[in-house]
């Protein structure tokens, strides 16, 4: 690991002042995916801004009758919130059906919109990564891509994002709260997390330098019912190689989102409004434009079939 | 990762011999106009009900101020990436990786290890079930399959759903199928599981 210097302010507001007066700086809330990347040297920053005690811990509701989640409740404390399992159970479920309970204690909501992608060419660092070094190529493009993305992907990059949390905030239409040095702004769930342009560098989140995530603001409970449903190669301790996350109306609307398709998690309104026509429908729209490899074109029909799980469940 | 003792000397002696706020900046990655804050920091903390104080390279991870400044080497260090649970304590009560946190980040917290929750003569419950089901093999991974092991029991208490309860409004029951998903995050090479999961159900069942 690199070197680096280390302070922990008291507010988002110093959080913020420390970042601007620092080179290299990085806010750091959990750890759990950042000093990971630091002991590979994938991440180098040159000063850490611990954000573990400037509060934003508390889950409040709001006038509108939703729920702002502070940017450092943990996973653990969101999942287990009673008005979270009653009214948002999709995103409980895909929570807890992420990592362990070790790291659910430490990871934090903001910390999770954040993680990187598991791709195993961005950690191996004798390996082209254009999303690691800009115009270095693509490893993934000709090499081991079983896990990788299958839509929205460029020949720039093709790296999947891991988060079952993202995914059931996609399906919620949750809003990321944000303070730079700008200020303070809200961005969509849809808008957070980017695709890669055809060229190098790939960008991979709408924030702009400086800025910390302050909150998570969910809209009113939607109703229906909640499922998060997630394929992996183990039962437990495992990454997506397809999850579904859909929020399911006694009349066959409903809302639904991919998670371990995509370098994003992945919805269409038009998706959602095919929902009714089942489940090949629903894939046929959310797969239009999919440009798989080889070794992860099984994840198209794997994930219509975990859509119609899905449907199948919600009607028994 | 270097030893942390030997970059702590070189470190002192470089900001000995720079007094210039110049260097400093530029090895700090910190502007010129701000004080610059060290590369290393003391820390406080409570461990097994000890008030400890270390000062420490702000790289070493609480695994290795436990295990390296400590000398708590009941801690053990697995893969070093929270992927193997090997490394597991309690910090403020809650289970954690100590690999994957930094211990200038424990200002002021209390942490357990297996040191702090028996002893041969005098040992946790649950240190007793894993002897008594012979809940190992090399026994490597025990301290944290132990530390886990308390602290997740907790968690089913306090009500915190898994993946496999059935209900999220109801309460989770420590069944056989809750202990196995709460327990994934400790992995045991030796595959002693079936054995780890007669010990933590005796001490649930005790508990209850």
């Amino acid at each position: 690991m690199k070197s680096f210097t280390y302070e922990r302010p008291d507010s988002p507001e110093a959080a913020v002042k420390a970042y601007q007066r620092a080179r290299g700086a990085r806010y750091i809330a959990g750890g759990t995916n950042l000093l990971d990347l630091m002991k590979l040297e994938i991440e180098r920053p040159a000063h850490l801004i611990d954000v573990n005690r400037i509060g934003l811990k508390k889950i409040e509701e709001t006038d509108e009758g939703g729920l702002r989640i502070g940017a450092l409740v943990t996973n653990t404390a969101l999942a287990g919130d009673e008005r979270v399992r009653r009214d948002y159970g999709v995103l409980t479920r895909a929570i807890v059906a992420g990592a362990t309970g070790q790291l659910r204690n430490k990871a934090t909501t903001g910390g999770n919109l954040l993680q990187q992608t598991r791709c195993p060419y961005f950690y191996d660092t004798n390996m082209p990564c254009n999303r690691r070094e800009a115009g270095s190529g693509c490893a993934a493009l000709e090499g081991h891509s079983r896990m990788l993305a299958v839509v929205g992907t460029t020949d720039a990059c093709i790296a999947q994002n891991p988060s079952d949390m993202n995914v059931a905030m996609r399906v919620l239409d949750a809003e990321v709260e944000v303070l730079g040095p700008k200020g303070a702004r809200s961005i969509p769930i849809e808008a957070f997390h980017l695709l890669p342009d055809e060229e190098p560098p790939v960008k991979e989140f709408a924030l702009r330098p400086g800025e910390l995530i302050t909150a998570v603001t969910l809209p009113p409970p939607v109703g229906g019912k909640h499922v998060y449903r997630k394929v992996r190669d183990r039962a437990s301790y495992a990454f997506a190689v397809v999850s579904v996350a859909a929020i399911l109306q006694e009349d066959g609307t409903g809302r639904v989102a991919l998670g371990g398709v995509a370098p994003k998690p992945w919805r269409r309104p038009e998706a959602d409004a095919a929902l009714p026509k089942g489940s090949k429908a629903v894939a046929d729209v959310l797969f239009a434009d999919a440009r798989p490899t080889d070794d992860n074109a099984f994840k198209l029909p794997l994930a219509e079939r975990a859509i119609a799980a899905v449907l199948a469940d919600a009607q028994r | 990762m270097p030893t942390n003792l030997t970059f702590d000397v070189s470190r002192r002696e470089l900001l000995i011999g720079s007094a210039s706020a110049a260097l400093i900046a530029g090895l700090g990655g910190w502007s010129a106009d701000a004080a610059p804050p060290q590369r290393d920091g003391s820390v406080r903390l409570t461990v097994n009900g000890e008030e400890r104080t270390l000062e420490l390279d702000n790289r070493t991870s609480l695994l290795d101020a436990l295990r390296e400044h400590m000398h708590l080497t009941g801690t053990k260090k697995g893969c070093d990436h929270g992927q193997c649970g090997a490394c597991t304590v309690m910090v403020n009560g809650e289970r954690i990786n100590s690999c994957l946190t930094l211990a200038v980040m424990h200002d002021g917290d209390e942490v357990t290890t297996i040191e702090g929750l028996g002893t041969p003569d005098d040992p946790h419950a649950m240190q007793a079930a894993f002897v008594k089901h012979d809940g190992y093999q090399c026994g490597y991974c025990t301290p944290g399959q132990i530390c886990s092991a308390v602290a997740m029991l907790d968690e089913i208490e306090a009500g915190m759903p898994s993946h496999v309860t059935p209900d999220l409004t109801a309460r989770p029951q420590a069944s056989e199928a809750e202990i196995k998903e709460r327990m994934s995050g400790n992995i045991c090479r030796c595959a002693a599981y079936p054995n780890i999961l007669a010990a933590i159900t005796e001490v649930e069942g005790a508990r209850a």
